[in-house]
């Protein structure tokens, strides 16, 4: 199979430049959504030792 | 340390260890008549005395099953002792060389000794010795730690690092007889490459097994910015080393690709290479080590996470700001440019929350040199990001490309920011691996971390002055429109700014020694702190021997 040049060219010039920033912003809504909230903050806490008895 | 492997440890660590002998024995006779040979002498040599060290202990008392209760350290340790001992040979051939720019005789005539071999020589030493072995000792630390789960076996995690170790020596006896690639940062000729696909590939397994077995639901972020960094490192290396080596007994190869392509895959692996060698495992080790030292969570964790991805999709495109000006075409110059710019967002993200994770806890920072580290390396991680998307702008870079600026550039990141995380994590992580109270002396690491401040400012502004000075020179015309300075004349101008980089350096050697001093002295205190409640695997539940992946 011999792809052209200039469909390779198109292609990287549309798709190419448009799909990492959208993966961004699913990324960003998926940090942002306030359900995940409550996930996120025991995750930063999570690391923290508590020395009176073993993790969490 | 031989002595808390098991029998059948022991036994598999001596054929692994014979079999490297037995490559590096293949190596001497297929390279006899090439510098191959050597290398496969140091092969052989490094593995046989890897078996005696093995069998002097094999009969030794096999370990109490005790061992199984608590995180496997052993490698986490000899990592950091191994990191420590490459920084300050990293340091001390990087100042040399700095010096041999002020006076090109301090070479001293021999061919090891040019500047030209002794620079890739101090890169990889600090780079690869110093931040690698960091990286890898430090993440066994903390994602044993985050996943509440024990290494899956005590084998492993030494293959993969006295293994790193061993690339690390082959590329630095190879460069001083001569043996390059000659692509920066990828100097190692290709069976040292080989070498280190197998060690590496070793370690993402190593890495997925752990966290398979994790006991903490959710994976901690420090885990996907370590992943990152192994993965695509391995990525990067094995792509931009393809390379056809003249026969199999000859050191040299000639790269898969050339002339412009050659220089896109070079440039797309040397900025990744920044991106997760230098930032991606060096966030991963801040997001543990600095909430750890403070003594409170992340800031914000909702920006770590943007953050990570920020860095994962923009970086990968960047390394076209690389080359500006060349027969690259101008829409990937103008991408790369773009995405470098982009960059800022996830970069600053994690600046500020280092910043703001310290925010009300300034008495702290003010008290401990430790944090101070951290929150330094915070510091000139935004600034470094902010400098080089700047310098990525076209107009910027037509003054600043091959000038002195980029040596100022890429010391401030790896002085100002990787240097500092690093020795602000092994300051923190020493007395906690070695169950000590304290570091040895914290008077010390207040003078380390003034000569280390001290060292990079005057270094980072002696290269600022000397680039800028060097880029306006190289681009001033006289009333005929010729060039108004002669390449000699830009030397001349350079000279005093190189002094001042060279003892900008010294300052932070010194500083690397103290550190190495302290560190020494700190494992050789008497007496164990009390062992954190909590600093234990979660127990291994009789008959849940599968790993699992989910819970």
């Amino acid at each position: 199979m011999i792809v052209e040049h200039a469909f390779l060219v198109g292609f990287s010039k549309s798709f190419g430049l448009f799909y990492l920033i959208a993966l961004s912003v699913a990324v960003a809504i998926h940090a942002m959504k306030p359900s995940n909230k409550q996930r996120f903050d025991e995750a930063a806490r999570s690391i923290l030792r508590d020395e009176a008895e073993p993790w969490r | 340390m031989i002595a808390q492997l098991t029998l059948i440890e022991r036994q598999h660590a001596i054929m692994i260890s014979a079999a490297i002998a037995l490559l590096g024995g293949l190596m001497i006779l297929a390279g006899r008549d090439d510098l191959m040979g050597v290398h496969g002498a140091l092969i052989s040599v490094a593995s046989i005395i890897m078996i005696f060290r093995i069998g002097g202990s094999y009969y030794a008392p096999p370990p109490s099953e005790d061992r199984l209760r608590h995180y496997y350290d052993d490698p986490s340790k000899v990592g950091i002792v191994l990191s420590m001992m490459w920084v300050v040979v990293g340091l001390a051939v990087g100042d040399w060389v700095a010096w041999q720019l002020v006076n090109p005789d301090l070479t001293f005539g021999a061919g090891w000794s040019s500047f030209g071999r002794l620079r890739p020589v101090h890169t990889t030493s600090v780079i690869f010795g110093f931040g690698g072995n960091a990286l890898i000792a430090t993440s066994f630390y903390v994602l044993q730690r985050t996943s509440r789960a024990r290494l899956p076996d005590q084998v492993t995690p030494w293959f993969v690092l006295f293994g790193y170790n061993l690339f690390c020596l082959l590329a630095v006896t190879g460069y001083m007889m001569g043996i390059t690639q000659s692509k920066e940062y990828a100097e190692p000729e290709w069976y040292t490459d080989l070498w280190l696909v197998v060690v590496w590939v070793t370690y993402f397994i190593l890495y997925l097994r752990t966290l398979a077995r994790r006991k903490e639901p959710h994976i901690y972020v420090s885990n996907w910015y370590y992943m990152a960094f192994i993965l695509v490192v391995a990525m990067l290396h094995i792509v931009n080393n393809l390379a056809v080596p003249v026969s199999l007994g000859h050191a040299k190869s000639y790269s898969a690709f050339s002339g412009v392509q050659d220089a896109m895959t070079q440039w797309w692996y040397g900025h990744n290479a920044v991106a997760f060698f230098l930032t991606a495992g060096f966030l991963g080790m801040m997001y543990y080590f600095l909430p750890m030292r403070a003594g409170r969570p992340i800031y914000s964790y909702r920006m770590s996470i943007i953050s990570f991805w920020g860095i994962t999709f923009f970086y990968m495109w960047a390394g076209s700001h690389h080359l500006h000006f060349t027969a690259l075409p101008q829409w990937v110059q103008t991408l790369g440019m773009t995405f470098s710019l982009m960059l800022l967002i996830p970069s600053w993200a994690s600046a500020g929350n280092v910043l703001l994770t310290l925010n009300g806890a300034w008495d702290k920072v003010r008290d401990d040199a430790t944090l101070r580290f951290m929150m330094v390396a915070g510091v000139f991680y935004g600034l470094t990001t902010f400098e080089g998307s700047f310098m990525a702008i076209r107009s910027v870079n037509s003054l600043s490309h091959y000038t002195d600026w980029t040596i100022g550039h890429v010391h401030a990141g790896a002085l100002g920011w990787v240097a500092m995380i690093t020795f602000g994590s092994i300051y923190a992580c020493v007395p906690w691996l070695w169950k000590r109270e304290r570091m040895y002396s914290p008077k010390l690491i207040e003078a380390h971390f003034w000569l280390a401040l001290a060292g990079t400012v005057i270094y980072v502004f002696a290269m600022w002055n000397s680039g800028i000075v060097q880029g306006l020179m190289w681009r001033t015309y006289n009333e005929s429109g010729t060039l108004a300075y002669s390449f000699v004349d830009t030397l001349v101008a350079m000279h005093p700014y190189y002094i001042a980089r060279a003892v900008g350096g010294l300052l932070f050697l010194i500083g690397g020694c103290l550190g190495a001093y302290n560190v020494w002295k700190t494992i050789k205190l008497p007496g164990t702190a009390a062992e954190h409640a909590g600093d234990l695997p979660q127990p291994v539940v009789l008959g849940a021997g599968i790993p699992q992946a989910a819970e």
